[in-house]
């Protein structure tokens, strides 16, 4: 078994907090691992990664080999392009969608998730809405590596033990913003998949996330979305036409 | 005993205090920073190794060497380009000896990912004579300071040990070992072998000179100079390369000579190139091993590949990318080809940033000259040099801001304007100033003092404040035409108006604008 991941972001957006997360994780599960990270110029709010490794055997190079990366785990979305030549050709990509605008030639937003979508194996979800949902916006990372987490090789515990231990200094309050924010994160990316699995195209999965109250996130009612949706299009537009979001659990009935 | 998370930087930091470490020594630079940092944060709760940042690396270097006079073994630590300040300590360490262990951490930084230039510290270790150690992972960097250590001491000469960025700024488990004690007291009692007169002098460096079979014969000896005879394609990786090679090559047939300390073993290198029929050198840095394999005129019989001959880019970074090109094997399928044309992030000045106020001053004062060009220095404020502020047009070496300011007004140019964090300024600023005050240079220094050292994660600035005040007064700079501003959107067109002052006086004036930085603020 070899993982590689390389983390995505912007200076500044906690992505060494991510690999604090999963390195840990692997230490305790007993891989062997090695993560490269920037420090530095770099971090004044310039485009950030590093590269993360684990492994149950030797781990030689600190730097993902071009082709060799088995997932993008993405704070934002037009990171993920910066790295994806990365993956293999079955890798994943983990994102974010909510972009974070600091250049003035920042690209149109639907063109950068069609670009995303392409990626059959994808998940994505809307870090902000979902990180304000669980009481912080500065919890984007959190709700990206939850996202990712089933696709990762340790128990929800396990990483959320790690959650804590990394903000525990910071007090209770905002350890329980940085897990909720990573449980709703991982019911988001479980929920997403689920849509996408029951076969509904990636731009309307994604969007019909986007109408659902990030807390009320439940996985196992993603069949019956992609069904009512599938059933009636008009279900999609009909959430969409309203900035309001839904519970989960108010799966329209089938006409 | 445990295994713990570490960078590179933090297991040499650990591996010198379980080396019984009694003082740590370093001035801020990236990629070698945390070194320091993570000793100092240890010895905050211990409380038995001095740790305190220096002015410079020079001044590092000394106080480090001091340490080793006194019998205690030091660590000091710098960047690549640091080493060139330290460089006229470390030279003559190496002639005088130490006597308790001193080793030099220093972190190259190929591919310039905080940097001016790549420069290869090997090549300074040669140059001085002393041994090198070149670790490869997390775990070497840690137990390689056990040997360095205990070479310094049983040879009497400085040990570096060269990290790169990439190994300097990863982590891993390392697995750490029983601390050992520190040295006691005992000061160096032979004066002759410190007091370098030439008649001194002399005889000491015949002694460097006479160590050196020795150091060789440890190179050849040492487990980490691997040599594994196989086919007649030949590779030799340097450091970290070797990851790089094992990550391409799991059940190569390659006869492979992996170099992880120096000097350079050379019989090892005689031995695989017995072997062999082409040999590809692959290192981190500059063509070290390769131009001393290659000689002047060539290797006869043996086809030598490396970054002279273009298989390797003569510059940048190695990984395993290109250590796969190298080797001559067809690219990993990928899933999607390498975005083109995507917009770039570059860093920038954090919002709300005290220099932004005050390059956005010093830009409205000079607006009234025909293309004026602001000598600046090392530091957050260097970013000043990208759009939209583009107000500053050089960046050399740490205080060069004002020697070059003041050689440009020699040549008659004016304004000859100097822009240099308080940090930099006290590194390596407040000799060119004395030198200017002295010959009444009509030069305007612009000292943006934000209390921190900003760009390295804001560590102590050793001239901030009123010692900064008090070191440009000491420095005979007139009282009237030391200006002190606010740099703040509010206090623009007044900060302007001083600029604009000073900028007519024809002598050497100073103004400081002074607002803390908002990181530090942050963090305290």
């Amino acid at each position: 078994m070899e993982k590689n991941i390389i983390l995505a972001g912007v200076g500044g957006q906690g992505i060494l907090s991510i690999a604090f997360v999963i390195d840990n994780a692997a230490l305790d599960a007993g891989f062997e691992f090695k993560q490269a990270e920037v420090h530095g110029m770099a971090q004044r709010g310039g485009a950030v990664q590093s590269h993360l490794r684990y492994a149950d055997g030797p781990i030689y190079s600190d730097l993902i080999p071009v082709g060799a990366a088995d997932m993008v785990l993405s704070v934002e979305p037009l990171e993920v392009m910066r790295y994806w030549h990365y993956l293999r050709p079955d890798g994943w990509v983990v994102s974010s969608v909510t972009p974070y605008v600091n250049i003035p030639d920042y690209p149109d937003a639907d063109d950068l998730l069609e670009s995303l979508a392409t990626f059959a194996n994808c998940i994505l979800v809307d870090g902000g809405l979902i990180a304000k949902a669980a009481g912080n916006l500065r919890a984007q990372n959190m709700v990206a590596v939850g996202a990712a987490s089933s696709r990762l090789d340790f128990s929800e515990d396990q990483l959320l033990a790690y959650v804590e231990a990394l903000f525990k200094r910071k007090g209770e309050k905002i350890v329980e913003v940085n897990q909720r924010a990573f449980r709703l994160g991982r019911a988001a990316g479980l929920f997403f998949r689920g849509l996408v699995d029951a076969g509904l195209g990636i731009p309307s999965a994604l969007r019909l996330c986007q109408r659902i109250d990030p807390p009320t996130y439940d996985p196992n009612l993603a069949r019956q979305w992609a069904d009512a949706v599938a059933a009636d299009p008009g279900v999609l537009e009909g959430l969409l036409a309203s900035e309001a979001t839904v519970p989960c659990d108010q799966v329209p009935a089938r006409v | 005993m445990s295994r713990e998370i570490l960078l590179g930087d933090e297991a040499v930091g650990l591996g010198a205090i379980h080396s019984g470490l009694s003082g740590v020594y370093a001035y801020p630079g990236t990629p070698s920073t945390e070194i320091f940092e993570f000793v100092e944060r240890i010895a905050r709760k211990t409380g038995d190794i001095h740790a305190f940042w220096s002015t410079n690396e020079k001044v590092a270097y000394e106080e480090a060497l001091g340490m080793s006079w006194a019998g205690k073994r030091a660590l000091v630590c710098m960047k690549h380009v640091g080493l060139n300040v330290a460089a006229d300590a470390f030279m003559n360490s190496a002639v005088t000896g130490t006597n308790g262990g001193l080793v030099l951490a220093v972190a190259d930084d190929p591919g310039m990912h905080s940097s001016q230039n790549e420069q290869d510290s090997r090549y300074f270790a040669q140059f001085a004579l002393i041994p090198c150690f070149e670790p490869r992972n997390q775990q070497e960097c840690y137990d390689m300071m056990f040997e360095a250590f205990d070479m310094s001491e049983v040879l009497s000469l400085p040990v570096m040990v060269r990290l790169v960025t990439r190994i300097a700024h990863s982590r891993a488990g390392v697995q750490t070992r029983q601390a050992r004690d520190q040295n006691p007291l005992s000061p160096a009692r032979d004066i002759r072998k410190w007091t370098l007169l030439p008649s001194n002098a002399r005889i000491q460096y015949r002694h460097l000179t006479e160590k050196q079979p020795e150091l060789l014969r440890r190179s050849e000896a040492s487990s980490h100079n691997e040599l594994v005879l196989a086919g007649r394609r030949g590779v030799i990786t340097c450091g970290l390369a070797d990851n790089y090679y094992r990550e391409n090559v799991t059940n190569g047939d390659h006869s492979v000579l992996s170099i992880r300390q120096y000097p350079v073993p050379a019989g090892k290198i005689r031995e695989l190139v017995d072997h062999v029929d082409e040999l590809l050198i692959l290192e981190d840095g500059y063509p070290l091993v390769e131009s001393m394999v290659r000689g002047l005129f060539g290797l006869a019989g043996v086809q030598v590949m490396g970054r002279m001959t273009g298989e390797v880019p003569r510059t940048g970074e190695l990984d395993p990318d290109i250590v796969r090109t190298a080797l001559g094997l067809e690219p990993r399928p990928t899933a999607h080809a390498a975005a083109t044309d995507l917009a770039g992030r570059p860093p920038a000045l954090c919002k709300g940033c005290p220099h932004v106020d005050s390059f956005r001053a010093l830009n409205e004062a000079l607006s009234s000259f025909d293309n004026p060009q602001v000598f600046s220095d090392i530091g957050c404020y260097t970013l000043a040099a990208l759009p939209p502020l583009e107000a500053i047009h050089s960046c050399v070496a740490m205080g060069a801001s004002i020697g070059m300011a003041a050689g440009a007004a020699h040549a008659g140019y004016t304004p000859a304007v100097a822009a240099i964090g308080d940090s930099t300024f006290s590194h390596g600023g407040i000799t060119p100033l004395l030198s200017a005050v002295q010959q009444k240079v009509n030069l305007n220094v612009l000292v943006l003092d934000n209390d921190t050292v900003g760009m390295t994660g804001t560590q102590r600035s050793m001239s901030t404040g009123e010692t900064l005040d008090q070191i440009i007064l000491g420095a005979g700079v007139e009282p009237e035409h030391m200006r002190i501003i606010v740099p703040t959107p509010r206090n623009h067109d007044e900060n302007v108006a001083v600029i604009r002052e000073e900028l007519a006086y024809d002598g050497p004036s100073v103004i400081i604008a002074r607002r803390s930085c908002l990181e530090a603020i942050k963090k305290a």
